[in-house]
């Protein structure tokens, strides 16, 4: 970073600091991730209020198939490890086989999405809807936003799919994988507050 | 692969993506580590191991406390390195407020609720 070396006046610039980042893309989307994070303690903050006022209704204990959430768990915790095999992949230039793991990623994922969906189908047609209960109420915001969370997810990763068909693994199109990954693992993570705090916690007697 | 692709972008060298190294080794240990942290919270409630409420639930939140590092570290690759170490300071910060909105919420509304209990006949006599 010398400005020349000819006149011994010469200014000479150099950087002293932190070398700035090259892509701010992958921080801009951490800042963003963070920001969700935001919400997410927002309404586990709810629910750690109402959680446990039924109304005289029906409580966690009675509502929740732990089976099914170890399920639905172990489905989010499978497609995470999926897609870290699809940035290996990416890592190593096989844009097919990276395909095949984004696509193993997306059908765990829409697993988890119709258990859920089914789990809610099933408490709404019991009675115990969001507005049965204070409790019920904030369930469903905190576990319905995590829900849609992974239904965008779903919806990015199809058409990042589309994208490496078309484009291949461009430089724009690998930042897009990493960006994806960021908030899919980030997912992960929300998850595992959500079956610790509300399913494990709320089928303690 | 094509090397000409029209939607990259002109600065875009990849530097910051290629800077995370995953590794399969990475992948493997978190996800081994995920397993077991996930299985041991299910089987202690599922299984009633402990009498006594409380100490399941202080259990099973360290257990997802020490869970949601490993995915920070081995899935989100979270190091003090990464993009200079700005990504780490915003995960702290954003850390410590979700520490006050949790508790801070939690702690309020609690003692809230506990001073809105309904009164007796004999409080409501003593009342200034």
């Amino acid at each position: 970073m010398t400005a020349g070396t000819s006149a011994g006046a010469a200014p000479r610039y150099y950087l002293t600091g932190e070398h700035h980042p090259e892509n701010g893309t992958l921080l801009g989307f951490w800042l963003y991730l963070m920001s969700d994070c935001f919400i997410f303690s927002a309404l586990f903050a709810t629910y750690g209020v109402l959680g446990r006022n039924y109304a005289a209704g029906p409580s966690g204990a009675d509502l929740f198939d732990l089976p099914m959430v170890a399920l639905n768990t172990s489905l989010l915790l499978l497609s995470s490890i999926t897609y870290g095999f699809a940035v290996l992949e990416m890592q190593r230039d096989r844009a097919r086989t990276m395909l095949i793991w984004l696509a193993v990623t997306g059908l765990l994922g829409a697993g988890f999405i119709g258990l859920e969906l089914s789990e809610f189908a099933h408490m709404i047609q019991d009675g115990a809807g969001p507005q049965r209960s204070a409790f019920l109420s904030s369930f469903f915001t905190l576990v319905g936003t995590h829900g849609l969370h992974v239904t965008f997810g779903i919806v990015w990763l199809v058409t990042l799919m589309f994208q490496v068909g078309k484009h291949g693994l461009s430089q724009a199109n690998r930042r897009r994988v990493m960006c994806l990954s960021m908030f899919w693992h980030f997912l992960d993570v929300v998850w595992i507050g959500v079956f610790t705090f509300v399913y494990l916690m709320g089928s303690i007697r | 692969m094509n090397a000409h692709s029209q939607d990259a972008l002109p600065h875009d060298d990849g530097h910051a993506v290629q800077a995370s190294h995953a590794t399969l080794r990475g992948y493997a240990t978190g996800f081994v580590l995920s397993v077991i942290l996930t299985a041991i919270p299910f089987w202690i409630v599922m299984g009633k191991v402990f009498e006594r409420p409380n100490t399941t639930a202080l259990v099973i939140l360290a257990i997802g406390a020490v869970q949601i590092l490993v995915h920070m570290v081995y899935f989100l690759h979270m190091n003090t390195r990464s993009e200079g170490g700005w990504s780490l300071l915003a995960l702290v910060f954003t850390l410590m407020l979700v520490v006050i909105t949790l508790s801070g919420s939690v702690w309020v509304l609690y003692h809230l609720n506990h001073n809105m209990m309904p009164m007796s006949v004999q409080d409501m006599n003593n009342m200034p």
